[in-house]
């Protein structure tokens, strides 16, 4: 049977529509011009124009996080793939799926330094799960569906496709997808029953357990959500989350002990640290989490559940480590957990319990809202409450630093997806980006995206796609006039010395709005923030909110870089005479 | 932390790989961007018609890391199979290497000498000086490399290590 012939661009297309792909993130450029051709001729794939390609990485993550599908970025050779490294590896280290097609020149120009030429591949490699140099028509549609099928896959990252401008002129057959496997590249899903039955045994004979779950619960998909919910309450432990994995038990519900790491909860770093039994689920032990290693859970048995093998041992030795998918794997615990008829023994839940009660007890999100100056935790607790009311799906996304711990402490995720941050990379710029990629996806949600006024500098040129494409984000901003985490820690770790930590000559935001088209509304009083939130979430279109918040307000509870889960800081007043030791003054 | 457990020891690990470009990138990427030590790597492709190859890696770590490893390289995606030879018994570990000597009268005798202690063979000589090929394992070489040189050794190439196991298994078995 002779199989259709179409142009490399074609095949492009064609894939992207086997693939399931709707929408697509780029900006155009001359080594990719074929590709924006066939664009224009089809009407099955929306093309969403960004204003810089960073903003096309971040968005198509956005899109991703909160869909579970394949975020998918089209950029041009050079400047264009440049542009798009951050956020790729801001999608590596979060694990987030995405396929980033990028034009390249000629296969002939390839090595010439010719315009717009970069090395793609070579530059992409150490920040994709994958990359692909396309220099045959023949290989394209086989690559292109692989690229898929390694993105979304074991532990999700992104893959780029590096696409020359010849191949995508080029006349060549297309494959369907089931061509686009790869033999050497199968992720284990089940985990092996025989440590699951001794993970098990290991439970059982728990005293005083935690369930430390993380982003992979979120990345595995809905189900695993579930699963994990399920274990939790059949087994009555308590169940911490890290920064990514928020969501993936509800915060409302009263065995969930908060955020664990450097901005968590106290009883969540102590029972951390306290535990004779962790359960590590889809998550990393990265530093934000362990503090310093040697004085991490000294007591404890380590179970961890991970579908990425060098993610098992490499920072903190387990005693067993199950290589599978959480969900899966969570599954068959549980079957085990059940036959078994197992149960936490009685009395030792009660008085672990009563210990986690008792750390509860110093409430350590707590801060003081007095006077008329607006704390920013305030901002998030109203914005919280505001939107808990709704009925809505809510979606939000952060930028990185002060205000997205507070976002994270004081705004109660309880559902996967809904939650979007830069937790591996720490990327400043992600939010805004992301919280559009999002609103593609879900058009009819209210979408956050809670920014500082700095991160928020970082990529709002992408105001422009956002009133080009009427998508209704809600640009909530903490203004403090610092770079506040870097405040913070000049305050903490360097004298107070405020060393090119203030911003002079920032923009008004109100009149940026309206430079934009887009609503601008501004706080500068406790009074004034309900009715700022309660306009922002009524007005049907883009808006930025400008809320001055305390410049000098800090990021409590925290564990000082160096330092161990149980010698947190609760508050300004709890400084240790020097807060950080030499170690811990090198680490970031 | 036991001592054993910070002990640094070496390993020999073969990689079976799919012969495409930015393979062997992509593994000297992953030794470079980690950190990790790379005390010596050699590649070729060994199996012309399926685009196989493979890379023979001797590394230096402790036993943590030594893990980390070989799960890296198993994350590839180009990566059929990660064998760890120190670990998984005993193999066969060879090395080539070409030892230029120049020199005349006793010190040229005397390389000689030594070239039929070590099976080496002289490939290559001129009135001052010898080419010898020598093949063993790397402590063998160093020797040789070591009493060559006051004997007027200019120049030396190594071809790094390659290992097999010993017996009847195979790497490509499984694939």
């Amino acid at each position: 049977m002779a199989r259709e012939q179409m142009t490399g661009a074609q095949i492009i297309l064609k894939a992207l529509g086997d693939q399931d792909v709707t929408e697509v993130f780029g900006y155009p450029g001359g080594a990719v011009l074929p590709i924006y051709d066939a664009i224009f001729q089809q009407n099955r794939i929306r093309h969403v124009l960004v204003r810089q390609e960073g903003g096309a990485v971040h968005a198509a993550e956005g899109y991703a996080r909160s869909t579970g599908k394949v975020g998918v970025v089209l950029v041009t050779s050079g400047p264009g793939a440049t542009n798009a490294v951050t956020g790729l590896t801001d999608a590596l280290m979060d694990s987030i799926p995405i396929v980033c097609l990028t034009g390249q020149v000629p296969t002939h120009l390839i090595g010439n330094d010719a315009f717009q030429e970069a090395d793609t591949t070579g530059i992409t490699r150490p920040c994709t799960k994958h990359n692909y140099l396309v220099k045959d028509i023949k290989d394209l549609a086989r690559i292109m569906h692989e690229a898929f099928d390694v993105a979304r896959s074991g532990r999700p990252g992104p893959v780029v496709v590096d696409l020359p401008k010849d191949v995508q002129m080029a006349v060549g057959e297309y494959l369907a997808k089931e061509m686009g496997k790869r033999k050497t590249y199968q992720p284990q899903i089940k985990g092996d029953p025989s440590l699951i039955r001794d993970a098990v045994a290991m439970i059982k004979k728990a005293k005083r357990p935690i369930i430390y779950a993380g982003g992979g619960v979120i990345n595995s998909g809905p189900a695993a959500s579930l699963a994990l919910s399920r274990f939790v309450r059949d087994t009555g432990f308590p169940c911490t989350l890290t920064l990514m994995g928020l969501g993936a038990f509800p915060a409302s519900d009263k065995q969930f002990v908060g955020m664990v790491g450097m901005h968590g909860t106290y009883e969540a770093n102590m029972a951390m640290h306290d535990c004779d039994l962790m359960i590590a689920v889809g998550a990393r032990f990265d530093d934000r989490i362990t503090g310093r290693l040697d004085a991490f859970s000294p007591g404890s048995k380590k179970i961890q559940i991970d579908i990425d093998p060098s993610s098992i041992n490499k920072n903190v030795p387990v005693d067993i480590g199950i290589v599978g998918d959480v969900g899966h794997v969570l599954e068959d615990l549980m079957k085990v957990w059940r036959s078994n008829k197992s149960t936490m023994d009685e009395k030792a839940a009660k008085s672990w319990w009563k210990q986690i009660n008792s750390w509860r007890a110093s409430d350590c999100m707590k801060f003081d809202q007095s006077g008329q100056v607006i704390k920013p935790q305030y901002v998030i607790e109203r914005l919280n409450t505001q939107t808990k009311k709704l009925g809505r799906e809510v979606y939000i996304t952060t930028e990185v630093g002060q205000h997205q711990m507070w976002t994270a402490q004081h705004f109660k995720f309880d559902k996967p997806n809904h939650w979007l941050t830069s937790g591996g990379l720490g990327t400043m710029g992600y939010g805004l980006p992301a919280a559009m990629g999002v609103q593609v996806a879900h058009p009819k949600a209210l979408v956050v995206g809670v920014a500082g006024e700095a991160s928020f500098m970082m990529n709002m040129q992408e105001l422009s796609t956002i009133q080009q494409y009427r998508l209704p984000v809600k640009c909530l901003i903490l203004n403090n006039f610092y770079m506040g985490m870097v405040r913070q820690w000049q305050e903490l770790l360097h004298g107070s010395r405020y060393s090119e930590s203030y911003m002079e000559s920032l923009p008004d935001f109100v009149k940026l709005a309206d430079a934009f088209g887009m609503a601008g509304l501004r706080a500068t009083k406790v009074s004034e923030v309900d009715d700022i939130l309660a306009e922002m979430i009524k007005i049907d279109g883009p808006v930025i909110a400008d809320v001055h918040v305390d410049p000098k307000e800090n990021v409590f509870p925290m564990i000082p870089s160096g330092a161990a889960h149980n010698e947190m800081l609760l508050g300004p007043d709890d400084k240790a005479p020097s807060p950080v030791s030499e170690d811990g003054m090198v680490l970031v | 932390m036991k001592s054993s457990e910070k002990q640094e020891n070496t390993h020999t690990i073969a990689v079976l790989v799919d012969n495409e470009p930015g393979v062997l990138a992509r593994v000297v990427g992953l030794f470079s961007g980690r950190g990790y030590n790379i005390e010596s790597l050699t590649v070729a492709e060994t199996r012309r018609g399926r685009h196989l190859s493979r890379i023979t890696i001797v590394t230096t770590g402790t036993p943590m890391i030594i893990e980390q490893i070989k799960a890296q390289l198993g994350r590839l995606i180009p990566v059929h199979s990660v064998s760890d030879l120190t670990q998984e018994g005993p193999h066969v570990e060879r090395e080539l290497a070409l030892v230029k000597v120049v020199g005349k009268g006793d010190g040229r005798v005397e390389s000689l000498r030594i070239c039929d202690i070590f099976r080496a063979r002289a490939v290559d000589s001129t009135e001052e000086s010898f080419v010898f090929e020598i093949v063993g394992n790397s402590g063998k070489i160093d020797a040789f490399i070591d009493l060559m040189r006051p004997l007027g050794l200019v120049d030396v190439s190594r071809t790094g290590v390659v290992a097999i196991m010993r017996g009847p298994g195979s790497m490509e078995n499984d694939i």
